[in-house]
């Protein structure tokens, strides 16, 4: 119909390779990237502060594990814990250096992370699957256990807490603490999110993706084809936990505002691991797609019940919320294993060969 | 140089000056072990005749507890309470198996383990919303388990406490292993769970109903599952706080195998004592509460020697 | 230079021999798992430019043999020698650095990848942008992509599979699957190249297109082959020579014609009356 490569043809392979190779891909994504910069304007407080900045972190946190679990084939249960150390490095960086803008100490948290990945992804080289999610809960217990034990990481603190310090920057504009507008951390949120998705996309469609996805499909195959196990592993854990250190630096800075180490408990982990599998993993765009979900439907639930006439307690709701998740999440298993990235695929297949069935 | 001794030295010299405070430690460990063997035990059941890694376990556990104290609570006796009890395992049993086994078999293993965490976090609201979301009492007396304890002297003036309802548990996990084991590979059932777990496919071609053996591995899981919350919640309390203690099992089982049951024993002892030793001598040197990731780390340190687990066959790659 | 029009052929390296020279030497090999022997004793070569054959009964040790050769199993005893080098216990990413390539038994692709990504991903080895590059997928990275990009388009004209292109491999058919197989071996430009049962499960029509790919490869981009084939009709008509092996050692060694009038081999292969 409306969506339809057919008369777009591609002389050179660069044009073959883009990003978007077909057009109407091409609006749909300016669309979404005009409306993502107007809804501070459009959107109440409520919806920017509590849906749709926690949303893009924890996009971009799903994003970090997918490129582990995903893409690398490497199943992690520590994003939660690899989230922490971001945020706990952030929280260091900006005591140490109050000067420098803290969207710089933000991207450089993540290289803390990514230490931390490498180190605790050491093992995956001779384990794996299942045994190496043992070694993650391993990283994910231990680092919490860091968050509480060592009084350097909170500054000593007597509530054992992390609060974010105001900083300010791109001249004078308040973007972290107490008295950051919901409008200027959407923003910066949002241009961090966006940049680091681009370049996790280079990533992957390059030789350093396809090295990913060659150990997760075939590690064999792969290692008699020259690729070296140890980079290639070593490599995804990097990156995966440098996208989730950022994600969870962002969390704390431009989120919750303070923090305790039991906000990067096991069960941030889970809900980080639902986000990937219901999205879809292998897929950036199902990243978002399963943010959104896990994210929002509790959110629903709890505006959307009462708003139809169903009055129970705020605990209730949150117990019916979780069912929900649980069943939803067995219920997406049958229904479509790939995701939500898959179901949109299949749309726009289906919408591609319309008005036939099948190509 | 003092924290070499610190390390290597003092906590030996502290064993061998308090014994009978070594031989609490121990046996406290012990206990601990036979609890994480036991929900290992739910998984290892599962495991071997579904290949399904059941992260659920920990929670029915829970669930299972809950159901007991929480139909007692509303009124009914005791030995009813546990029929009850027993029967809703069942019916959650046969659910299973009907709402998410079917409909996912031959699925890859990560989809299998992504489903039983949906069903934990299913289970958790649902236990939540009918039974309340607090810690409960454990009614260990009205079910005739043993309460009290003995104490062993030990030396001139040392003194080994050990409570009734840990030697009960012992036991009972002695017993469940024993039948198991009885059950595994001497009945024609047990022949057929085998032959599920080696072969999906091939079990099928002769003759084996699939969702009959799933309903009852996890009907027997599901007991299992009751028999830990009973013993756990004697303990203690419970509550939901037990999901985390119960993914302790995961290391367990990285020790004795996915597939073993007398690994799934071992390996529990093993993190169980470890984790106390540790904690109790060695703990100290760097702040305390290493309880919480010393089961996993013993488990990561002996994964890089071993990567099969303490009875797994070495795996032959090919291709 | 503009990458576009740049014409580019394949061909395998030029490593100073000559044709019919030894390039790969296997001698008194042993393999063993535990108590079971795989491999015992076993001594041949293979010539450049040559097709050679590895035939014999299931469980002969013909797959150990290959994966031997290419660094997945280390004998325990023996030497291999390859280019005059002889190497002890190299790393399978040793053995493609050094432009051994290989198909596998059963499928080995990358399920989750299309057929273009499969065959990009032989070119790994060749491809050297850095982390920086890599991630903005500008300059030199972009290039590189392109350029590879060039000689897989080459391999995939060569191998008649343009039409799936772009069709994840695990939809594709057995015998498609085989080819994307060969085409990623390919893409990898190797002086070696080894076949295990590259027409295994393929009708007659498929097994002609697959021996003529395969003689191609022989003669148009000098890369010499050995392959495990159990089709005898078409071992004895491409192979230049072939090794018989039953129970892991080597029962015969040398030209079709030899090997066919072997009595060991015929032993092996229809029975010994006692």
């Amino acid at each position: 119909m409306f969506y339809r490569e057919s008369g777009q043809y591609k002389t050179t392979y660069e044009s073959d390779q883009a990003i978007f190779p077909i057009r109407e891909d091409r609006i749909g994504i300016a669309i979404i990237m005009a409306m993502a910069l107007i809804t501070p304007f459009i959107a109440s407080e409520f919806i920017l502060a509590s849906i749709m900045i926690p949303f893009l972190i924890l996009a971009l946190g799903t994003i970090g594990l997918n490129v582990l679990t995903g893409y690398a084939g490497q199943l992690s249960l520590g994003t939660g814990a690899f989230m922490g150390a971001g945020a706990y490095a952030c929280y260091k960086l900006a005591t140490i250096f109050p000067d420098i803008n803290i969207v710089v100490l933000i991207l450089l948290s993540g290289v803390f992370s990514a230490g931390v990945g490498i180190l605790f992804g050491l093992p995956s080289l001779r384990i794996k699957g299942l045994y190496l999610a043992v070694t993650t809960l391993a990283a994910q217990f231990f680092l919490e256990w860091c968050f509480i034990r060592i009084p350097w990481l909170y500054n000593y603190n007597a509530s054992g807490a992390i609060e974010v310090p105001e900083r300010r920057g791109f001249g004078d504009l308040i973007l972290t603490g107490p008295s950051a507008t919901a409008t200027t951390r959407y923003y910066v949120v949002l241009a961090i999110v966006v940049v680091v998705t681009l370049v996790v996309k280079n990533l992957v469609r390059g030789r350093i993706g396809r090295q990913w996805m060659m150990i997760r499909d075939m590690d064999i195959a792969a290692e008699l084809m020259g690729v070296r196990p140890l980079w290639a592993k070593l490599s995804a854990f990097a990156v995966s936990s440098y996208l989730a250190g950022v994600a969870g630096a962002m969390f704390v800075f431009f989120y919750l505002g303070a923090a305790e180490p039991s906000s990067f408990g096991i069960s941030l982990s889970f809900q980080v691991l639902f986000m990937a599998i219901l999205g879809g993993l292998g897929s950036l765009v199902g990243s978002f797609f399963g943010a959104a979900f896990i994210w929002i439907l509790p959110i629903a639930l709890r505006v959307g019940l009462p708003a139809v006439g169903v009055d129970v307690g705020a605990e209730i709701i949150f117990q019916i919320a979780q069912m929900a998740v649980g069943a939803l999440i067995i219920f997406f298993l049958i229904a479509e294993p790939h995701g939500l990235a898959r179901l949109w695929a299949i749309g726009k297949e289906k919408l591609r060969v319309w008005p036939f069935p099948y190509a | 140089m003092d924290t070499l001794y610190a390390v290597f030295v003092d906590p030996f010299a502290q064993m061998i000056d308090m014994p009978d405070f070594f031989l609490q430690v121990l046996w406290e460990g012990f206990v601990a072990g036979v609890l994480y063997a036991l929900i290992a035990l739910g998984f290892v059941l599962i495991f071997k005749a579904s290949g399904v890694f059941n992260f659920a376990q920990g929670i029915m556990v829970v669930f299972a507890g809950l159901t007991l104290v929480g139909l007692h609570e509303k009124g009914v006796p005791a030995w009813l309470a546990l029929i009850l009890a027993i029967a809703v395992m069942g019916v959650l049993a046969l659910a299973v198996e009907r709402l998410v086994m079917r409909p996912l078999v031959n699925q890859p293993d990560i989809i299998l383990l992504m489903s039983t965490i949906g069903l934990t976090y299913f289970l958790v609201g649902f236990g939540e919303f009918v039974f309340g979301g607090e810690p409960k009492q454990m009614i260990t007396r009205e079910l005739g388990l043993p309460t009290g304890s003995t104490a062993i002297e030990i030396g001139e003036n040392g003194l080994l406490i050990l409570q009734h309802i840990d030697i009960a548990a012992a036991a009972i996990a002695l017993l469940m292993v024993a039948g198991l084991g009885i059950f595994f590979n001497k009945t024609r059932i047990g022949r057929a769970l085998r032959a599920v777990a080696d072969d999906h496919q091939a079990a099928l071609s002769v003759g084996i109903s699939l969702n009959q053996i799933w309903v009852i591995v996890w009907f027997a899981a599901g007991i299992v599952a009751l028999a830990t919350g009973i013993m756990w919640g004697a303990r203690s309390d419970v509550s939901f706080a037990l999901e985390i203690i119960a993914l302790k099992a995961l290391p367990v089982l990285i020790l004795g195998g996915f597939t073993s049951i007398p690994g799934a024993i071992v390996g529990g002892l093993i993190i169980g004592i470890g984790e106390k030793l540790g904690e109790i001598y060695w703990g100290p040197l760097v702040g305390g509460g290493i309880e919480s990731w010393l089961a996993y780390m013993i488990a990561l340190i002996f994964l890089l020697f071993r990567p099969q687990g303490l009875f797994g066959e070495r795996i032959i790659e090919r291709v | 230079m503009n990458a576009r029009i740049q014409h580019v052929e394949l061909h395998a390296a030029d490593d100073g021999l000559k044709p019919g020279d030894v390039m790969l030497n296997i001698e008194n090999v042993s393999l063993s798992f535990g108590g079971v022997k795989a491999i015992t004793d076993i001594s041949f070569d293979i010539r450049k430019g040559e097709i050679r054959a590895i035939i014999g009964p299931n469980g002969a040790g013909k797959t150990s043999m290959l994966n031997v050769i290419n660094g997945f199993y280390h004998p325990q005893q023996g030497t291999i020698t390859f280019r005059g080098q002889a190497r002890s216990r190299m790393q399978p990413h040793e053995a493609a650095l050094s432009g051994i390539a290989r198909t596998f038994q059963n499928v080995a692709l990358f399920k989750g990848m299309s057929t273009l990504d499969n065959i990009m991903s032989g070119r790994t080895l060749k491809m050297n942008t850095n982390f920086f590059w890599q991630m903005l997928h500008v300059g030199p990275a972009r290039n590189e992509e392109i350029a590879h990009r060039l000689k897989v388009e080459e391999i995939i004209d060569f191998l008649e599979i343009q039409a799936i292109r772009k069709t994840p491999v695990g939809k594709l058919p057995y015998g498609l699957q085989k080819r994307v197989e060969l085409g990623r071996a390919l893409a990898m430009e190797p002086d070696l190249l080894l076949l295990d049962e590259p027409m295994a499960g393929m009708n007659l029509e498929e097994k002609e297109d697959m021996s003529r790919f395969i003689l191609d490869v022989n003669s148009q981009m000098g890369t010499t082959i050995a392959l495990i084939e159990h089709d005898m009709g078409v071992v004895m008509d491409i192979s230049d020579r072939v090794v018989v092996l039953d129970y892991g050692r080597k029962i015969g060694d040398g030209t079709p014609g030899e090997v066919k009038a072997n009595q060991d081999v015929i032993d092996a292969y229809l029975g010994v009356s006692h």
